[in-house]
């Protein structure tokens, strides 16, 4: 048994530690690894009514895969630039959505990390509060702000600032801020977490050698931050990447999100295989490009556990 | 005319809410002076150096440094630099980056700041120890670097908030030495906040002692601890045994006390109050335990005490005699180590006597706390 597991015995004792083990073994591999697994061979296989599964039809295969790139056999195109163009729109628009909420956020975890006082929790609760309520809920509410004749639009009309109603749904406006809105916490949390710790006198120490308040935080924040900004930018970049609700609720008639492709997939087509093989597809794009955005700033993966 | 730039505080008051922390404050301090504050924690001490390194505005009253008013400028565009008593080095900036920050954001180039590291590096007697990165380094090395990092920013002012306190005896000593060498080379003027008055008393120029906002005294050392204004400051700043009674008599700058426990004795006022107590005043006086010396029996008189000895100590040096004093204090009395033979007097009643004129008489007041 190696070192650190008869320390973990030792510490929590024969029973409690193979419980938790147990758990912790249950969660990883029953509720994550093997629902992946089963995804992964999901992906690479036809899709088949239930008789012929496990029948000779059933075959491994890059089918799945070769549809998402060409579309299908004998389409009108040489590219299913249809749905190849919704995936890296979503790509963009999820690393859009990361820039847009780490700029809005560093400026509110500073504050809240650098500043002492009663205020601050309350500031704090302000933030979770509305996270009790409903994802699906909070983005109809957004829908209401930035529909036709909604918050806004009857507002900036009424002031006379434009004449007639402002499409904000069709303009994807109201997706971005949805999607913003909704992982805001997880940027916010991890930053905070870091400048928290960050010592005053550093601050003031760069402060009193010279340094306009735009270089103390080139390099004195920020680079102390850097644990806690990539931690919320990977947080934020992967769950709007795999983003369904806001998508669903507030993206545009025309414009689809990929997991809509995917839900698509299983729920309208009844087509699992196709499914999985998009979804596979999203979460490995999306690992590899957050794995390619750490090395380019430098970040360890266990910068991202901080 | 002295180099450097000078410092004036000039009637400086600071409060936080209701709470004063500086209470009228007026101090000059010329350029190129050490000058020290002392006090207790929570004095204010800290308080005036935010206020002359421009993270704290003054409530009332002026901040000047080499003649001009401070009021509006901020830290980063004023000619002093700081350094903390935690240090607040960069930990992710290597020893050279930290050294010269101050020239980055002045746009010097790295061929350059490289340059003027390696002299303050040099300086500092850290040559080569550039490309560390400051936890690296000890505790010490740690301390030239923060020094070599305000230095480099060319200052007038240099401020210290008690940047000895977190390191250990010995090196605490070693660098008092060393930035009383630094200060007399760069000969620019030091601003250095403590609670030891050991600190103060070996490397300043002048001193202030602080008591709850006030300023109590500005002297340089040897008056400090010779002819201290107040009970604060007597028994502040080095050991002293207090006597307390009233004045009986004024006989020219020497006073007699009839003290609550030990009969009268004569000692000198201190020069501030001379001329200002008058009979009837309550009074302390105030005899160093080195300014005691063992009596012949039966010997009495107007500056000889008599005491029974609850114990004794050898320190090395001196031996240290403790005997019953007034209000459950003991009045110590440390006789210097010249090898001589030293019988014990536990027990026994002994007669110590002083010189007068080093007896100081204050008015009573609030003593330093133990």
């Amino acid at each position: 048994m190696p070192q650190f597991l008869k320390d973990f015995f030792n510490r929590n004792g024969t029973g409690m530690g193979l419980a938790i083990l147990g758990l912790v073994l249950f969660w990883t591999i029953g509720l994550i690894i093997l629902p992946q697994l089963s995804m992964l061979d999901f992906s690479f296989r036809p899709n088949l009514p239930p008789p012929e599964i496990g029948g000779p039809k059933d075959v491994y295969t890059l089918e799945n895969y070769k549809y998402l790139i060409y579309g299908p056999e004998g389409g009108s195109q040489d590219y299913n630039t249809v749905d190849l163009r919704v995936f890296f729109r979503t790509l963009v628009a999820a690393v859009c959505v990361t820039i847009f909420n780490l700029i809005i956020c560093y400026p509110i975890a500073y504050y809240l990390g650098q500043s002492e006082g009663s205020h601050i929790r309350i500031f704090a609760i302000m933030l979770i509060i509305p996270y009790w309520i409903n994802e699906i809920l909070r983005a109809f509410a957004l829908r209401i702000i930035f529909g036709e004749t909604g918050v806004l639009n009857t507002l900036f009309m009424g002031m006379g600032i434009w004449d007639t109603p402002f499409d904000f749904i069709r303009n994807d406006i109201a997706l971005y801020a949805g999607l913003g809105y909704a992982y805001i916490l997880l940027m916010i949390f991890p930053m905070y977490n870091v400048i928290e710790s960050l010592d005053k006198n550093q601050i003031e120490a760069a402060r009193d050698l010279g340094a306009p308040w735009w270089r103390i935080h080139w390099r004195v924040v920020i680079p102390y931050a850097k644990p806690g900004i990539s931690s919320g930018c990977t947080m934020v970049f992967m769950l709007s990447a795999g983003a369904l609700a806001a998508p669903q609720i507030l993206g545009g008639p025309s414009s689809l999100w990929f997991t809509q492709l995917i839900y698509q997939q299983f729920n309208d087509n009844n087509d699992w295989p196709q499914g999985a093989a998009y979804a596979i597809v999203l979460l490995v794009t999306c690992i590899l490009f957050v794995l390619a955005v750490m090395r380019l700033f430098k970040v360890n993966m266990g910068d991202i556990g901080k | 005319m002295s180099a450097g730039v000078g410092v004036d505080l000039e009637k400086l008051w600071i409060r936080f809410g209701d709470f004063v922390a500086v209470r009228d404050a007026n101090v000059n301090i010329n350029g190129g002076d050490f000058f020290s504050f002392l006090g207790p924690s929570g004095c204010g001490k800290t308080t005036i150096l935010r206020a002359v390194s421009g993270f704290l505005e003054p409530s009332e009253g002026k901040v000047l440094i080499g003649g001009n008013d401070m009021r509006g400028i901020g830290p980063n565009k004023r000619p002093t630099a700081l350094i903390f008593q935690n240090l607040a080095l960069f930990p992710l900036m290597k020893v050279w980056e930290n050294i010269t920050f101050s020239m980055e954001i002045k746009g010097a180039s790295a061929a350059e700041r490289r340059k003027r590291a390696d002299e303050l590096l040099d300086m500092i007697a850290l040559p080569g120890q550039g490309d560390k990165l400051p936890s690296e380094l000890s505790g010490g090395q740690r301390q030239r670097v923060a020094i070599a990092r305000a230095l480099c920013a060319e200052p007038d002012v240099l401020l210290l908030d008690e940047p000895l306190s977190a390191l250990d005896l010995k090196l605490r000593q070693h660098m008092r030495t060393e930035l009383r060498e630094i200060q007399q080379r760069v000969g620019i003027t030091f601003i250095y906040i403590t609670h030891d008055q050991g600190e103060a008393l070996t490397m300043s120029d002048n001193i202030a002692v602080m008591r709850a906002g006030v300023i109590d005294q500005i002297a340089d050392g040897k008056t400090i601890y010779n002819d201290p204004n107040t009970a604060f400051a007597a028994s502040f700043v080095g050991e002293n045994n207090v006597f307390r009674g009233k004045v009986k008599q004024v006989m020219g700058n020497e006073a007699l006390i009839a003290t609550n426990r030990s009969g009268d004795l004569v000692a000198r006022i201190s020069t501030a109050n001379q001329g200002k107590m008058k009979e009837g005043d309550d009074a302390m006086m105030f005899v160093r335990p080195e300014a005691f010396a063992i009596a012949p029996d039966g010997a009495s008189g107007d500056h000889f005490v008599t005491a029974r000895v609850n114990h004794e100590e050898f320190e090395g040096n001196v031996f240290n005699i403790f005997t019953e004093g007034e209000g459950g204090k003991e009045i110590k009395v440390s006789i210097p180590n010249h090898g001589q033979s030293f019988e014990d007097h536990t027990g026994q009643n002994i007669t110590l006597e002083y010189e007068t004129h080093n007896a100081v008489v204050v008015p009573a007041g609030e003593l330093a706390a133990e």
